[in-house]
């Protein structure tokens, strides 16, 4: 079982955060990405291919991750792999011993820097978690054996602020229903938007069968608040909020007190298992986002049994 | 036989293109996403929107087109039966049935035959499969 699992299993809040993207510079790079953030984060997302950009597959950072001594959440996506290799991937990583796995359908091809690809979409986010559940019951798809069968916590990932907005947390009671364990939620620059998700999550029983961790982006540029809020799929910035960096005389002290304030508000909504963290290049500012929230370091909270329903 | 199978393929499509827009899969499902055609959407996803759906409801892929389970959910919840059949988690594609007749798989039982795998941890699965809230 992985610390992840423990920790959620015992209602402890986690952080965990995505590693930004490898592009080679073996496990010295993996490292120089993790440090700064490294004292507060409990476990690391090693992405797939996101917005379809070609980079170190996931299960490659996943192991580098654990040789370099951290614990890694293998994001898996359907846009690249059929149902054989989605599969392979999946055995590839228990092999190693990387148990949590987060499934998702992915962005499309043409989101990418290579949209003339042929998307794959064999098999689609909730099949996917379906198909991890599969191997757990010791059979492959074909229902051949698995000897021994392989054990993982599946998680998956929700948009709480794409339409339909009325249908998102039936939506995330399906992947429930499948087999995910955990919702990291796609990043949401609409607070309302999250709340209401939380509360209808909270109120249909959703927040008791999986756990719910709310995504929380560091930008640091007029630049990059610019593209999360036209280039990425899913993500729906309000201008005032584009504005609000652009009219900024320091961006970067703006861009943090957006992500502190979603952040603090993501953290008073009901059932919230924890917080992921993206900044998509090596800084410090999750680190110095935790010490802002008042969440403490991973050591401190493993020693305190620091439970998600304190952690505001 | 073969011959008449082919000839039922063609004539399902003539009904079912131009209402539906129909791609052919042969294990259609139309009465679970609200009358709606899942294998039109570009990712040709069987349980749900995606999470790339814009702001004004406009596909990720294609921002001239509606997001094909924005309508499904749409129509879904106007339907007196079977709406709450989105719910319900649906197998990966049987990729061997393209260009027959789900007509027939229908009465031959072929479209509800799944893979080992899945069939055998299905009970569990179902149970928790109607999760509408």
């Amino acid at each position: 079982m992985s610390a992840l699992e423990r920790k959620l299993d015992a209602h402890e809040f986690v952080v965990t955060a995505e590693l930004p993207v490898i592009d080679g510079g073996g496990h010295a790079e993996i490292q120089r990405q993790l440090e700064p953030m490294r004292p507060f984060v409990d476990a690391f997302n090693a992405t797939d291919n996101p917005s379809a950009h070609a980079h170190v597959s996931p299960l490659a950072v996943a192991i580098g991750l654990m040789q370099v001594g951290a614990e890694p959440v293998m994001q898996l996506t359907c846009r690249d792999r059929n149902r054989l290799a989605l599969e392979a991937e999946l055995m590839g990583a228990s092999l190693h011993g990387i148990e949590n796995i987060c499934c998702l359908t992915g962005d499309d091809v043409t989101a990418g820097d290579e949209p003339e690809a042929r998307r794959v979409f064999d098999l689609d986010g909730p099949q996917l978690i379906s198909v991890a559940r599969v191997l757990e019951s010791g059979q492959y798809l074909s229902g051949r054996a698995v000897t021994p069968a392989p054990h993982f916590l599946i998680g998956a990932v929700e948009n709480p602020s794409a339409p339909p907005l009325e249908y998102r947390v039936r939506r995330a009671a399906k992947k429930a229903a499948a087999g995910a364990r955990f919702l990291q939620l796609q990043i949401c620059y609409r607070p309302e938007l999250l709340a209401r998700f939380m509360h209808e999550a909270h109120a249909s029983g959703l927040s008791e069968r999986l756990a719910l961790i709310p995504s929380i982006c560091i930008l640091r540029t007029v630049g990059g608040m610019r593209f999360v809020a036209t280039s990425v799929p899913g993500i729906d910035v309000p201008p005032e909020t584009v504005a609000r960096v652009e009219q900024a005389a320091d961006p970067e002290t703006e861009c943090f007190d957006i992500a502190y304030e979603l952040a603090s508000h993501a953290l008073s909504q009901p059932g919230v298992a924890g917080l992921h963290f993206i900044s998509f290049r090596q800084d410090a500012g999750i680190a110095k986002l935790c010490q802002r929230l008042g969440i403490p370091p991973r050591a401190e909270r493993e020693s305190n049994g620091h439970s998600a329903s304190v952690a505001v | 036989m073969k011959a008449a199978a082919a000839a039922l393929a063609r004539v399902e499509h003539a009904v079912k293109g131009p209402v539906w827009d129909c791609q052919m899969c042969g294990q259609c499902v139309l009465h679970s996403t609200g009358l709606t055609c899942p294998m039109t959407c570009p990712k040709t996803l069987r349980n749900g929107p995606c999470g790339g759906v814009r702001a004004n409801g406009h596909c990720e892929v294609k921002p001239e087109m509606r997001c094909v389970w924005l309508k499904a959910y749409e129509r879904s919840e106007r339907m007196p039966l079977w709406g709450n059949h989105i719910d319900h988690l649906r197998p990966p594609v049987d990729n061997q049935l393209k260009g027959t007749s789900s007509w027939i798989n229908l009465v031959t039982g072929r479209d509800r035959q799944v893979p080992a795998g899945w069939e055998n941890t299905r009970p569990s699965r179902e149970s928790g499969a109607d999760v509408r809230t």
